[in-house]
């Protein structure tokens, strides 16, 4: 087993608690991204699993053997591991062969082995061409393709990478995503990826760990976290969403003009009486003529505003009454008019409580 | 077995092997061996060298102007022997004086220049950088030599001419006294005024002075009101460097200030360093120049650190060059004056007088004679002993030094040591004493026994190290500045310790930074003398030594032997470090 376990980590610099109470556990193979704002942390989590941070509390398994305590920590170069840093790291005295061949130099390897295996790996990410090119005649995604195949090539046991798409422009970090990915389809290596955009950690992500405040507030897989979001930070930081307050009676839960029964909820609640769910635009439903209910929650009122963004409309449905305002997307062929009178059909299942 | 369990191809196996890699274990303790790093002991053996190469000189200096010579009590008599007579006194007031003047004449002679070269469209700008340089690497008493020859009172090229012109009796100029000093200190001196406001004129951005212009200001109140003010401070910067560089020279005034009788300090260091040698009181007699140099490098910081310098140092955009039109050419005159009077004249004379058998004999085919540079070289053992000495001495100072320097730069970049600040603060420190107050304090930590290292190379060497580790350290510190910490992190994740990645990756980029550091300090390490002049034995003596020995002796034609021989290896070597490094390698300054 090579799973890699971080228990009750955590990091303070002077007074900035870094990193606080981290728990996460990853299986053999698995690809798990840390996803939150600047400054939460990620960063610092990830350079205690590579070794260059000691952790102030809690430990660092891989293997079930503990590589890092705040007692004692293993050093980077003794941990089997590799790191795709943001600044790509390419060694520009080197080619792009000798970039690629330097880890498994260090670890004695024979000539023609080194050469096969370079070999192997330039031609997986499309630079077998390029092997005698210096570092400063490649392009950007080039340089990234270079990071990644001397990161691979000595079959780390875990794949560390800091947001190694942030310098790259937009095309290119697209269709860099999907390559990511796909190396790890082919090998399999455990990785830890680090980054603030969430279509990324999204495309490339077995499970997503998202970060706020130096804490870890929910870890799931992507489908899991955007239908499903625990708390208020994990549902407004992925996607856009609505919050509606309610108050429980006994088996029901009362909002402003309608109630829902507990059990008809996406998730079991907690106990409590004041409680908050989210709701997406994208699981609302709009209409200019009353529906019929079918078990749903129908309620009217009118478009108080609206937007065209290209693919979807963005409506703001004030219902009657004093019920808060609700953001509604809709396909671009449904047009209603600003100020016409709207129903709204709310799917109780879609309601996700959260803490 | 790891590197064949590597070897192998499924990913199954080799994520195993790299299992074997770790080597925690199950209890959470992490045996010492594999926390270990043998960086570790190389940055604790940084630590004790600038010990011994900085902290024991200065302190042994000022603990030995405190110590009775002979009981080994706290004293203050050292002091009262060196300020007690008014002549000791007077050559220190006499040494500011000359200090004052040959800063006005350094900016007389450099700012013009520098707001030519950087600013306008004078012709040879090119040439009037190199001509700059050229004054500036060539050794200070060889200037006093050729300046010698052209205007001794009685034999001197210019007084002749003058005499033979005009049938006069009297001679038109006489070197040997206090101008002839102050302009022999200048000719070397105004070039650090010329680097930095250079520096400053081409970090002025045309927009501030266009900015000016639209509000309404003509050329000359933008002048006045926005150039002036923004390159003032390095103007200072400049002024306060060459004031103390020329306070603390020895070489120009041991050939000028006697027959000038004009004494100053380095002088009256000299005595006491003579017969009988009274170590304790010429370090007593040299702490005022500690600390002059000390509070006015203080007083440096604090004008560099205004509002003014910032907005010289907000890079430049575009500039433009101000056309001179019909001033060109009397503009590049004023640049060739100062050229002749700093480098072409008195080296012109200086080598020719190296090619003839007498040197007041002038050009002619009867006097022609390459016999000089055959004694220097091959016959006469000192000097010939003595450019080995140097030539071997520049190298392994500059070799020592940097490494030295780059070793501690590393640590304080990458913060490998708590307290590394401290380490920074030591390699920079010599900067603050002048050369001969270090030689005192280096003869006083270890010239005699228990260390008795008087009279060795290797006391010159460690002596030169420290002087020129400022150097050293500030080339170093900007080349590891410029690398990365990620290009070192990603050596130590692949499975390389911090030694790999310093030797695989960061030497090498470094290596230009490197090569011209090492030129930096082999130039004046090759010509020292300040440091020397109290360290050297009667067999180890140096080039610049042995010139003042045969300027003493009177013997000018080998002595200008022996100094072109001095400057034609220093020429090559600036030479080599312009191919290596670019025109501007020592010309570009951090203030
Ligand atoms: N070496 C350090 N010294 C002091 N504070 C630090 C250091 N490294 C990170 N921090 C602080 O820790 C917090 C988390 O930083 P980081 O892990 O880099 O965040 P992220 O990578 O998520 O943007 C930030 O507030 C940052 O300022
Ligand atoms: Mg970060």
């Amino acid at each position: 087993m090579t799973g890699l376990a971080l228990r009750g980590l955590g990091r303070r610099f002077g007074t900035v608690e870094a990193v606080k109470d981290v728990d996460l556990e990853l299986k053999e193979g698995e690809f798990v991204s840390l996803l939150g704002p600047s400054g939460c942390g990620k960063t610092t989590t990830l350079r205690m699993i590579a070794g260059f941070i000691e952790p102030n509390a809690g430990t660092i398994e891989l293997g079930g053997k503990v590589i890092s305590s705040p007692s004692a920590s293993l050093p980077p170069e003794k941990r089997g591991m590799s790191m795709i840093f943001q600044s790509y790291a390419i060694w520009p005295n080197m080619t792009v062969f000798e970039n690629v061949a330097f880890g498994l130099k260090l670890r004695r390897l024979g000539r023609e082995e080194i050469r096969r295996r370079v070999g192997e790996i330039l031609d997986i990410v499309q630079l077998g061409d390029l092997a005698d090119r210096y570092p400063a005649e490649l392009s950007g995604g080039q340089q990234q393709r270079v990071a990644l195949a001397r990161a691979v090539v000595i079959r780390p046991a875990v794949l560390l990478l800091d947001e190694p798409l942030s310098n790259l422009d937009a095309n290119l970090r697209e269709e860099m995503r999907f390559e990511i990915r796909r190396m790890h389809d082919e090998l399999k290596i455990t990785t830890v990826y680090v980054t603030h955009d969430q279509s990324e950690a999204m495309v490339t992500s077995d499970r997503i760990a998202v970060m706020n405040k130096g804490r870890i507030e929910q870890v799931d897989p992507p489908v899991e976290l955007y239908m499903r979001p625990r708390t208020r930070f994990v549902a407004s930081f992925i996607g856009r969403t609505n919050f509606l307050e309610a108050k429980r009676e006994r088996d029901v839960l009362v909002f402003d003009g309608f109630s829902v029964p507990v059990s008809a909820l996406a998730i079991p609640l907690a106990d409590g009486n004041a409680v908050t769910v989210s709701v997406r635009p994208h699981a609302l439903d709009l209409s200019a003529q009353q529906p019929a209910a079918n078990g749903r929650i129908v309620l009217e009122g009118k478009i108080a505003r609206r937007a065209f963004l290209g693919d979807t409309w963005n409506y703001l449905f004030a219902p009657a009454g004093n019920g808060a305002a609700l953001i509604v997307s809709a396909a671009p062929h449904k047009v209603i008019e600003d100020g016409a009178p709207a129903w709204l059909t709310i799917d109780p299942g879609q309601l996700v409580p959260i803490a | 077995m790891r590197p064949l369990a590597l070897a192998e191809d499924s990913s199954m196996t080799s994520i195993s092997s790299s299992q074997e890699a770790v080597s925690g274990t199950r209890s959470g303790r992490i045996s010492l061996a594999s926390r270990f790093q043998p960086a570790s002991l190389l940055w604790l053996a940084l630590a004790a060298v600038l010990v011994v190469l900085v902290v024991a000189p200065i302190s042994q200096l000022v603990i030995t102007s405190f110590t009775h010579p002979d009981t080994g009590a706290f004293t203050l008599q050292n002091y009262v022997e060196a300020y007690g007579r008014p002549r000791h006194v007077a050559a220190l007031f006499n040494t500011l004086k000359m200090g004052a003047a040959t800063v006005v004449l350094s900016l007389i002679f450099a700012v013009p220049v520098a707001w030519a070269c950087a600013r306008t469209d004078m012709p040879g700008r090119t040439f009037a950088r190199l001509a700059m340089l050229g004054a500036f690497i060539t050794p200070p008493y060889l200037g006093a030599v050729g300046w010698i020859l052209l205007a001794g009172p009685n034999a001197g090229w210019i007084n002749r001419i003058w005499i033979e012109l005009t049938g006069a009796t009297e001679p038109l100029v006489n070197i040997f006294t206090f101008w002839g000093l102050v302009l022999v200190m200048a000719s070397n001196t105004f070039f650090l005024i010329f680097v930095f406001t250079t520096t400053a004129f081409e970090m002025i951005n045309s927009e501030m002075e266009d900015a000016a212009n639209i509000l309404g200001a003509g050329t000359w109140k933008t002048a006045a009101k926005i150039t002036f003010p923004l390159i003032m401070p390095a103007i200072l910067g400049g002024a306060l460097l060459t004031f103390l560089i020329s306070i603390a020279l020895f070489g120009v005034p041991a050939l000028l200030s006697i027959p000038a009788r004009y004494p100053v300090v380095v002088m009256q260091l000299s005595e006491f360093f003579g017969f009988p040698l009274r170590v304790e009181v010429a370090a007593a007699y040299s702490i005022p120049l500690l600390l002059i140099t000390v509070a006015l490098l203080g007083l440096q910081r604090l004008i560099l650190s205004r509002r003014g310098y910032t907005a010289v140092s907000g890079k430049g955009g575009e500039r433009r060059m101000v056309k001179l039109g019909k001033w060109r050419w009397p503009m590049f005159a004023y640049v060739l004056l100062v050229a002749a009077i700093t480098l072409f004249l008195p080296f012109f004379v200086l080598i020719m007088a190296a090619f003839s058998k007498v040197w007041t004999s002038g050009f002619a085919l009867s006097n022609l004679t390459l016999r000089n540079f055959g004694y220097v070289l091959f016959e006469h053992s000192t000097s010939q002993k003595a450019l080995i000495a140097s030539i071997s001495l520049g190298a392994a100072s500059a070799t020592i030094g940097i490494l030295l320097a780059l070793g501690v730069a590393y640590i304080v970049q990458r913060k490998l040591l708590p307290g590394a600040g401290v380490l920074a603060f030591l390699c920079l420190a010599p900067f603050v004493i002048p050369g001969i107050v270090l030689a005192i304090g280096f003869y006083a930590a270890y010239a005699l026994p228990p260390v008795a290292l008087y009279g060795t190379y290797t006391l010159l060497a460690l002596a030169f190290i420290t002087r020129f580790l400022p150097i050293a350290f500030s080339a170093s510190a900007s080349g590891i500045r410029s690398i990365h910490p990620e290009m070192e992190e990603a050596v130590r994740i692949l499975g390389g310790g911090r030694l790999t990645a310093v030797r695989r990756v960061v030497a090498p980029l470094l290596q230009r930074t490197l090569a011209g550091g090492w030129l930096l300090i082999f130039v004046p390490a090759a010509q020292e003398l300040s440091t020397a002049i109290f360290l050297v034995g009667p067999t180890t003596r140096v080039v610049s030594v042995v010139l003042l020995d045969m300027s003493e002796e009177g013997r000018l034609e080998l002595l200008a032997a022996l100094g072109t021989v001095l400057l034609v290896i220093i020429v090559a070597v600036v030479a080599l470090g312009i191919r290596i490094m670019g025109r501007d390698f020592m010309l570009r300054r951090e203030l």
